[in-house]
């Protein structure tokens, strides 16, 4: 479980975070919404210790995250940034074979390889696996990195605007493998993304945030409503019910 | 890969072989050990540049930056430059070897310990923050040295001109002894990181995530790189440039982004490169010139290359 208490940040004075405290429901989607600088990104980043907070706690199954030995820290939760440029010349496979480093320390077994084989099998990227990143499309790349985060094999997984930069036909590829993630594999997963239709249809739970402060919690329906998204984003947005999805229509 | 580092070990192993025996005069016996202790300082110092800036380059994630870039050269020219303008050219830290070597390792690693405490206390700890203040100061060092030098006597200056350049013609033995141990000690403490560093390599978010205790890594490896470079300039003289050349000759040359075969591949570029350079500079100039010139200028040449090669792609 993981549980966030009255956790702040600041940046030169300015809160971005503020007093924020949540738990994190197991087994479930839960996304992060909210307008831009709402603190949604940074409060993912400062669960995942990528970025120190300023004041509070983050508890990742009872124990506070500075508390936990960083290897094993990396065996229980994963973080996967939206700008994922690296540097190097990798293939797929190479790539994806870094997700193992918790456990192997560079040294992969067997076992190791035979993960990292299922994390490609199963973002469909057994016929790229030999080819470089920089040869692959925006969409192929994302995926590349998220089998390195499901090599990685962590109960949590937490991701930034994983639709970033893709089409419709990624986006939904790449939300139907995270679902599945939390079905099949029983991981808990928190994204940060900006389409409310998208975490509307995907996800368990949804977190509003605006001005680095927490506006509204609860199970999906609760929070794609016509009032609560008025509040949160500052414009009329109906909802429509279609195919049993809560739909915002917001375009005009 | 494995055939390509045996390759880099094999022409390595010659250029030393013909550096030790080619035009040896029939006197061996005196000029056999002066060549071999040259070598040795050679393989020392250019196995030392290029692995730390092969673990600088992937600290920052950066191909195109060396070591350099904290002020080092600029501080061992300002030290050389100080002593002679405040002692003179017959003192003792001037002329004795031993307490000049003294000097500057243990002025260059105070130097890197304040920038390393006062950056590092404040949070928000950020590794190209120190690098930025790094560059001040050695242009700051540098402007120093300069306006030093302008004011010594043209026969003083010519001494300090003798230091801007690498040499390996006078090394000090019981300097090049404790430099090994110096060398050798810290690569041994450096084995300890070097499972961390392909995955360092990824960028620190990614580090961070696959568990790398980040800060203390980063630290670690910057101390080392310090004490490295510290060493080497101050037991030959400004060579750093080298690092830059042989480590993204390596990076072309095994392709790959593996430190286990990078580390070994550099250093081997590195003493061919080296040995190779000192070989023209004693074989083809006939000691006119200096092997710092030479590598200065190829790796100007290719520094120039890899700039015209980033901005295309």
């Amino acid at each position: 479980m993981i549980e966030v208490k009255g956790v702040s940040k600041a940046y030169g004075g300015k809160p971005v975070v503020d007093n924020v405290s949540l738990t994190i429901r197991e087994g479930c989607v839960t996304s992060f919404i909210g307008p831009n600088g709402a603190g949604k990104s940074t409060l993912l980043s400062i669960i995942s210790r990528l970025l120190q907070k300023d004041g509070g706690e983050v508890l990742i199954d009872g124990r506070d995250v500075a508390q936990w030995k960083s290897t094993e820290l990396a065996k229980k939760i994963s973080i996967l940034k939206q700008s994922n440029h690296v540097n190097l010349r990798l293939t797929v496979r190479e790539l994806v074979s870094f997700g193992r480093f918790p456990y192997s320390q560079g040294k992969l077994t067997k076992e190791d390889w035979s993960k990292v084989d299922e994390a490609i099998a199963y973002m469909d990227l057994s016929d790229l696996q030999h080819k470089f990143l920089d040869q692959l499309s925006g969409g192929q790349n994302q995926r590349a990195f998220i089998a390195m985060v499901i090599a990685q094999n962590t109960d949590y997984i937490l991701l930034d605007e994983p639709l970033n930069n893709l089409d419709m036909k990624h986006s939904v590829q790449i939300m139907k493998v995270l679902r599945r993630l939390t079905e099949e594999l029983g991981k808990t997963i928190i994204i940060v993304i900006h389409d409310i239709n998208f975490a509307s249809c995907y996800s368990d739970y949804i977190v509003a945030l605006k001005d680095g402060r927490i506006v509204k919690e609860g199970p999906t329906e609760t929070i794609i409503d016509s009032a609560v998204l008025q509040h949160i984003y500052d414009m009329d947005i109906p909802i429509e019910l279609i195919n049993g999805n809560r739909i915002g229509v917001y375009f005009k | 890969m494995k055939l390509k580092l045996t390759l880099l070990a094999a022409l390595a192993a010659a250029v030393i072989i013909a550096f030790l025996f080619v035009d040896l005069p029939h006197n061996w016996d005196y000029a056999l050990p002066r060549r071999l202790k040259k070598v040795l300082a050679i393989a020392l110092t250019g196995g030392a540049i290029a692995y730390a800036t092969l673990i600088f380059q992937t600290m920052t994630n950066n191909r195109i930056l060396t070591p350099n870039i904290i002020g080092l050269d600029s501080l061992y020219m300002l030290i050389q430059t100080f002593v002679i303008f405040a002692f003179g050219v017959v003192s003792l830290p001037s002329t004795n070897q031993n307490v000049n070597f003294g000097l500057t390792v243990g002025i260059m690693l105070l130097f890197v310990g304040v920038l390393y405490r006062l950056i590092f206390k404040r949070e928000g700890n950020n590794l190209f923050f120190l690098l930025l203040v790094g560059l001040v100061m050695g242009t700051m060092f540098g402007s120093m040295s300069t306006f030093m030098q302008v004011l010594i006597d043209p026969n003083d200056f010519l001494i300090v001109q003798g230091k801007m350049f690498a040499s390996f013609n006078n090394v000090n033995t019981k300097l090049l002894l404790l430099s090994v141990i110096v060398i050798a000690g810290v690569a041994l403490y450096a084995s300890r990181f070097s499972k961390y560093l392909d995955v360092l390599s990824l960028g620190k978010e990614h580090a961070v995530n696959l568990g790398i205790p980040y800060n203390f890594v980063v630290k670690n490896l910057l101390v080392i790189v310090a004490i490295l470079i510290a060493v080497s300039t101050a037991l030959v003289g400004p060579i750093a440039f080298l690092g830059l050349l042989v480590v993204n000759l390596a990076y072309q040359f095994m392709r790959t982004y593996r430190h286990r075969i990078l580390i070994p591949g550099s250093m081997l570029i590195s003493i061919i490169a080296l040995v190779g350079g000192q070989l023209i500079v004693e074989q083809v100039f006939t000691f006119e010139t200096t092997v710092s010139v030479i590598i200065n200028f190829i790796g100007g040449a290719y520094f120039l290359y890899l700039l015209l090669r980033e901005s295309k792609a």
